[in-house]
């Protein structure tokens, strides 16, 4: 039998109800970003301290997440799993929104963002930022030729190789991702080559997570069937991403640990930060981590299909949960000028700043979200990005005859 | 061929081509005053980062020694002059722009307190600099580390990577403010070391108001000249760098911590 790939049929009023909503949340993220132009950053709760706020752990989650939304096309295009195969242009789609849709908000969170054409022209290439920007733009062109290669028929013959590079230059994009971080020499919560991998194991798990609640939405939502062999083995790839995440995070704060001058930072961030303790412990943790590892491994509780949906929303939860400690907590935390001695100042030294997000960060970083969903929503019904049936057999016996073929 | 036979055509080929030349000409006139203060201004756009820079000598490396031990405690001289120099507000907000404070030091031990001024350190190696993805964090030949407030374009990476918190952004619109020192809503900007005053021959605001106010905590000048007060104190007392341990060669230097 033979998968195909067909637009989303006919106007049920979900699919319209949905993008209205989604088209309300980006308008209300693009007229928060017009207030916070007209009158600058200081209606947000951003500040001197916390210089980046709410709207980077939005966006860095979504160019985070885009890089693992593109995981279900390399198994199919560079580890031979063909049986992802027609799952892999939703998977491209997703990759490319998901980076839209954080693009768009780390922009417009600017002070300039009317001088976009100025970050496009003036490069300081030992930038890692600067960098990414070359690394943002060539991940947006290798998916969008990769998916021209899976969904033009005369370009199938070059899948493999456009995916290939996809998949080289997703390793990199998430690498400068963490780097921007891990460059950070003189910050107690960054200056680490551990982020770099640290990212990657996330993106892999937050991709995962975003596509699964995609996936299941979309055949949810289309009346298309969704087997329950395919939705098995996206658990178990879900569970060993999460559980890498964990290995990472554990490693990072073991090395701090090990490290006498990283003590007050640990001490900090694991038990007395306050809302980052929280959340470290109980949203990205428990929430985050733990919790879903055991609703995917366990067997007996509820139903599968659940557990999954359940799994991937909370992967998702605790990856912002992530993002929020190690961004906000990581600025939180003041700056070591004088090992050993108690520094204090009319600029806030040797304090832990408070942060505070305001209305208009939560709509921008909504907002790109809201685009990212609009981009995804709208393609769908445009493009054949879905297969008609994900039953198990289809996906078995089109993986059996595309194998057969291939040899 | 009499010269009344010459062709219609002709004829009134020498009037058409004068009102093509006058055409031409009308266009080009035009194009010139249209374009003219369009090139002009790029030729001010230009010059204005350069120009300053064409002045600054790599012979030279400007440099500021401190020290905490004439430094008093409570005295803010030097900060009200940076703020009424550069036209800062002097508010302490949490997002108000601080380009030099006073900190407070005591030793957790034995209790030992001190007190120094602190700004842009106009580091060798600046991270402000590494990290600019446009490279609007700039440091001129003469190591005065500075923000090209024309391309930076607000993404306040260098404030994540400055050792000294030594950057502010500016979150709301500036009013009054000085025409040597313009400021600019969602730009990043810092201690200059007063390069428009240095430029000029002068010291910078701070040095002045902590010698006028008679501690002579702060001596500014050229580190590279051996016969200057900051190279000879150099040589001859031990001075440290903040962050020492980042290795980043900074242009301030301090006595007594």
């Amino acid at each position: 039998m033979k998968i195909t790939l067909r637009e989303l049929q006919g106007t049920s009023p979900g699919y319209y109800l949905l993008l209205a909503g989604l088209a309300l949340i980006a308008l209300l993220g693009l007229g928060a970003v017009w207030f916070m132009e007209h009158h600058g950053h200081i209606v947000t709760g951003m500040n001197n301290q916390i210089v980046w706020g709410l709207p980077h752990v939005f966006a860095v989650f979504l160019v985070v997440a885009a890089s693992g939304a593109l995981n279900v096309a390399s198994m199919a295009s560079v580890f031979g799993k063909t049986e992802f195969k027609p799952l892999a242009p939703l998977s491209g789609l997703l990759a490319i929104a998901l980076l839209l849709g954080g693009l768009t908000v780390l922009m417009l969170d600017l002070g300039r963002p009317d001088r976009l054409i100025v970050a496009m022209t003036h490069f300081n290439f030992k930038s890692i930022f600067a960098l990414n920007i070359f690394l943002y733009s060539g991940f947006m062109g290798f998916v969008v030729a990769y998916l021209w290669t899976m969904m033009e028929r005369r370009m199938n013959r070059y899948t493999p190789l456009a995916g290939l590079f996809a998949f080289i230059w997703r390793m990199a994009l998430t690498t400068g991702t963490g780097s921007i971080f891990g460059f950070l020499v003189a910050r107690q919560a960054y200056d680490s080559a551990l982020l770099a991998p640290l990212f990657i194991a996330l993106s892999l798990s937050y991709g995962l997570a975003v596509y699964l609640l995609v996936l299941m939405l979309a055949c949810h939502g289309s009346g298309r069937p969704l087997g329950d062999a395919l939705l098995a083995r996206f658990a178990r790839l879900q569970a060993i991403f999460i559980a890498a995440g964990l290995y990472f995070v554990i490693v990072y704060h073991l090395t701090n640990l090990y490290f006498t001058k990283h003590h007050d930072f640990e001490r900090f961030i694991l038990i007395e930060g306050g809302v980052h303790t929280t959340l470290f412990w109980l949203g990205q943790v428990a929430l985050g981590g733990v919790l879903p590892l055991v609703l995917l491994l366990h067997p007996n509780i509820g139903q599968m299909r659940l557990r999954i949906a359940a799994s991937a929303a909370l992967a998702t939860g605790g990856g912002f949960a992530q993002m929020y400690v190690t961004i906000i907590g990581g600025q939180a935390f003041p700056l070591v000028l004088f090992p050993g001695r108690q520094v204090s100042s009319s600029f806030y030294d040797g304090v832990v700043n408070p942060y505070s997000p305001s209305l208009p960060e939560w709509l921008l970083g909504l907002g790109g979200v809201a685009i990212a969903g609009l981009i995804v929503t709208l393609a769908l019904k445009l493009l054949g990005f879905l297969p008609e049936r994900l039953d198990d057999a289809a996906v078995q016996t089109g993986s059996t005859a595309q194998a057969a073929a291939g040899a | 061929m009499k010269p009344d036979q010459t062709p219609p055509s002709a004829k009134s080929a020498a009037p058409r081509a004068s009102r093509r030349g006058f055409l031409g000409v009308a266009a080009a006139g035009l194009a010139g005053v249209m374009l003219a203060p369009g090139v002009r201004l790029i030729e001010i756009a230009q010059a204005a980062p350069g120009t300053p820079s064409a002045n600054a000598s790599s012979k030279v490396r400007w440099g500021m020694l401190i020290d905490s031990n004439k430094c008093a405690s409570g005295c803010n001289d030097c900060v009200t002059a940076c703020n009424t120099e550069n036209g800062l507000s002097g508010g302490t907000r949490p997002t108000d722009s601080q380009w030099i404070r006073k900190i407070e030091i005591k030793e957790i031990r034995t209790g030992k307190t001190q007190s120094l001024p602190m700004m842009c350190q106009h580091c060798a190696e600046p991270p402000c600099v590494d990290v600019c993805p446009t490279g609007a964090s700039f440091k001129r030949a003469d190591g005065i580390v500075l923000v090209d407030k024309h391309i930076c374009i607000g993404c306040r990476y260098c404030v994540m990577a400055c050792p000294y918190k030594a950057r502010s952004f500016v979150h709301e619109p500036q009013t009054n403010q000085k025409p040597d020192v313009p400021r600019g809503m969602g730009t990043v900007e810092g201690c200059t070391l007063c390069v428009h005053k240095v430029d000029r021959g002068e010291m910078p605001a701070c040095v002045t108001a902590c010698s006028d106010a008679g501690h002579g905590a702060m001596i500014f000048g050229d580190l590279n000249d051996p016969n200057s007060e900051i190279a000879i104190r150099v040589a001859s007392y031990s001075s440290r760098q903040i962050r020492e341990d980042l290795n980043l060669n900074t242009g301030v230097r301090y006595i007594g911590i």
